[in-house]
């Protein structure tokens, strides 16, 4: 048994891609090539380099002392809020785009919640010289301007979705339409391990990079390659997927996968997926996703935008059905709290996505002999408002 | 026979119109679908609406918004629906998106359409691979036919591969875009479509997307077996009510 996709983009009953026929091309072009591309020596080199030089991986796995002390057991951090524009959303968009050179495509979109996508889009873009389009829903325009700002600095031009609900769901859906109206030269840099085959199993070996790391650093700081569990906030899922990573088929490593209950799973108002959700179809992928009876979409909410998504990957819904992940979800308050806490122990302010992994650690036992990988995704520069506002700073 | 293939029999262009149900009001559709008919359309798209319409242009996506928040769902449709065939004698296909249906069931919706009398299905986000090798047998089962899209990127192959397992006629998609009324069709169109008729498919051909007014439904309709139209219908109702479907469809022939 396995937990990584099959050849049709399946994990277990959950992915495949349901997709209109119009987009069957794109979608086709791409799982065509992706996996010989990603192979290519030339590609290889170019990805590693730029990871290396332009983002700065290997980003540190970091022995926190003082929250190992405070919660008696071995926790080390994952620092991709170390990465280039502050989260790991970048390892996918340099992966992206330079598939996107390999196929000849000249013009790139993409959709964004918070901004963190975009703006990670929008660097590659504008590093390549490519012309980018981002779809953000007109609420997140407005609840999100510094990272709008930077978008357009980098020279993306951001279109307000304006359709549905006017958030990230409807930002995705425009994102498809485009690709519908522009098959030949454009390439979508999704951004989480969602959509239809290909895009979960690409954005996963993208971000797979991650637990090759730990894997090496573990070794070098405790003298094995596998901890006993790695912890991960799951919106779309892409962090979670490339800190599981090389994990996945090893059953001896517990995955914690740990999603935002916003004001509480019974509130209507949280982002709970695995909890809250059903199979169906969203952008084009089986999965689990929240939904009223009728099979129409709902509207998720989190304090944090990044987890403020209906459905969650296909390799999650996966993990969470079979079994093999943990899945946890913590509330608002909880993560902030976990924010402030990890900023006063180890001088590290938090994104609010990456606050909800380390809430666990009030609930979540562990022994002190384990050892505790927690994947932290994002840095809290982006968040700095939301905690002023809620801590009264 | 299924009146789909009857109608596609008869010698003569196919007029089809799509409709949003439940759009303007929530209980227009069973109004809409009569007035169609008497008007002499030859077959009609019942739009079950979707929260997420990945497939659709500004238009249809309003529609679909306001009939939701009409109240509109599955079930009611189906209800609005459940004597229409001692009104109506033309084809009536339901064209929704996958999520709704398999939240109903599949088994349980395909046979409900059987009950009412509806002879068709188009999901555009139900492709003809997952549908041949999951859910054909089920359609079949309930003597429906499914309609499946063809763009001016499909391949060749595909196109056959996708003639093979339809049974009534291939939904043939005018351009690249979602769906929304253009300003009407260029060489690059009249190309595609006779290419297309020239394959000699055992299915005819229907274009839909930019069909909207006489002069777009004669240039579709010249190689092709007939053209739908949805948005300019759509947006006809909002301008002018349900009362003036008699007005949209004189102009078109
Ligand atoms: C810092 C950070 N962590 C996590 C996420 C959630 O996305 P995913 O689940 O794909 O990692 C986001 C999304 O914007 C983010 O910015």
């Amino acid at each position: 048994m396995t937990y990584q996709a099959d050849e049709k983009g399946y994990y277990g009953e959950f992915g495949g891609a349901f997709i209109p026929e119009m987009l069957y091309p794109n979608t086709e072009e791409l799982r065509q090539n992706y996996i010989r591309i990603m192979n290519e020596p030339s590609f290889k080199k170019e990805f590693d380099q730029l990871l290396k030089d332009y983002v700065g991986r290997p980003t540190p796995l970091y022995f926190a002392n003082r929250l190992s002390e405070k919660y008696n057991t071995k926790i080390y951090l994952k620092r991709e809020d170390l990465c280039h524009t502050g989260a790991h959303k970048v390892n996918n968009t340099i992966g992206q785009i330079l598939m996107a050179k390999k196929l000849g495509k000249t013009r790139i979109i993409a959709e964004t919640g918070a901004g963190q996508h975009g703006v990670a889009t929008a660097t590659v873009c504008a590093l390549m010289g490519i012309q980018c389009v981002v779809y953000m829903g007109e609420i997140d325009i407005a609840r999100q301007s510094p990272n709008v700002a930077r978008m357009k600095m980098l020279g993306a031009e951001v279109r307000p979705a304006l359709s549905g609900s006017r958030t990230l769901k409807d930002a995705t859906n425009e994102a498809i339409r485009d690709w519908i109206n522009n098959p030949v030269d454009t390439h979508y840099i999704i951004g989480s391990v969602v959509g239809p085959h290909p895009y979960p199993d690409m954005v996963a070996r993208f971000q797979s990079v991650i637990s090759a790391e730990i894997k090496t650093q573990l070794q070098e700081k405790e003298g094995r390659e596998n901890p006993d569990y790695v912890v991960a906030c799951v919106g779309g899922g892409s962090n979670a997927a490339g800190a599981y990573y090389h994990y996945l088929d090893q059953p001896e490593v517990g995955i914690i996968a740990v999603e935002a209950a916003g004001k509480g799973i019974d509130s209507g108002e949280s982002a709970a997926t695995s909890a809250l959700g059903k199979v169906g179809i969203i952008h084009g992928s089986k999965t689990l996703l929240m939904q009223t009876p009728d099979g129409q979409i709902t509207e998720p909410y989190s304090i944090s935008a990044g987890l403020d998504y209906p459905g969650v990957g296909p390799m999650h819904a996966h993990l969470f059905k079979s079994g093999r992940g943990e899945f946890i979800s913590i509330t608002d308050d909880d993560a902030m709290q976990a924010g402030l806490l990890l900023s006063k122990l180890e001088g590290i302010i938090p994104a609010i996505e990456s606050s909800h992994a380390f809430a666990i650690l009030e609930y979540r036992k562990f022994k002190p002999e384990d050892v505790v990988v927690i994947n932290l995704s994002g840095r809290g520069d982006k968040d700095l408002n939301t905690y002023i506002d809620y801590f009264n700073l | 026979m299924n009146r789909i293939n009857q109608k596609i029999q008869e010698d003569k262009k196919i007029l089809s119109i799509y409709f949003t149900a439940g759009y303007p009001a929530l209980n227009d559709t069973a109004k809409i679908i009569q007035d169609l008919e008497k008007n002499g359309v030859d077959l009609i798209e019942i739009g079950l609406p979707f929260s997420d319409p990945l497939a659709d242009g500004p238009t249809i996506q309003r529609s679909s918004t306001e009939a939701l928040k009409n109240g509109m769902t599955t079930e009611i449709l189906f209800d609005q629906l459940k004597d229409i065939r001692q009104s109506v004698s033309i084809p009536l296909i339901i064209m929704g998106y996958f999520n709704p249906m398999l939240q109903y069931g599949v088994e349980t919706f395909c046979k409900k359409c059987k009950e009412i009398g509806i002879d068709g299905l188009i999901i555009p986000d139900l492709p003809v691979d997952v549908y041949h090798e999951e859910y054909q047998a089920i359609f079949e089962k309930y003597g429906l036919i499914n309609v499946f899209l063809i763009t001016p990127q499909t391949s060749e192959e595909r196109i056959r591969f996708i003639d093979s397992v339809s049974k009534g006629f291939i939904y043939m998609v005018s351009s690249a875009s979602v769906t929304g009324a253009k300003s009407g069709f260029g060489q690059e169109q009249q190309d595609y479509f006779e290419r297309i008729a020239s394959l000699s498919l055992a299915n005819q051909q229907i274009v839909g997307f930019g069909i909207s007014n006489s002069e777009t439904f004669q240039a579709a309709t010249k190689s092709a077996k007939g053209a739908i139209i949805g948005s300019a219908f759509i947006k006809h109702l909002t301008e002018h009510g349900v009362d003036s479907i008699a007005n949209f469809i004189k102009k078109i022939r």
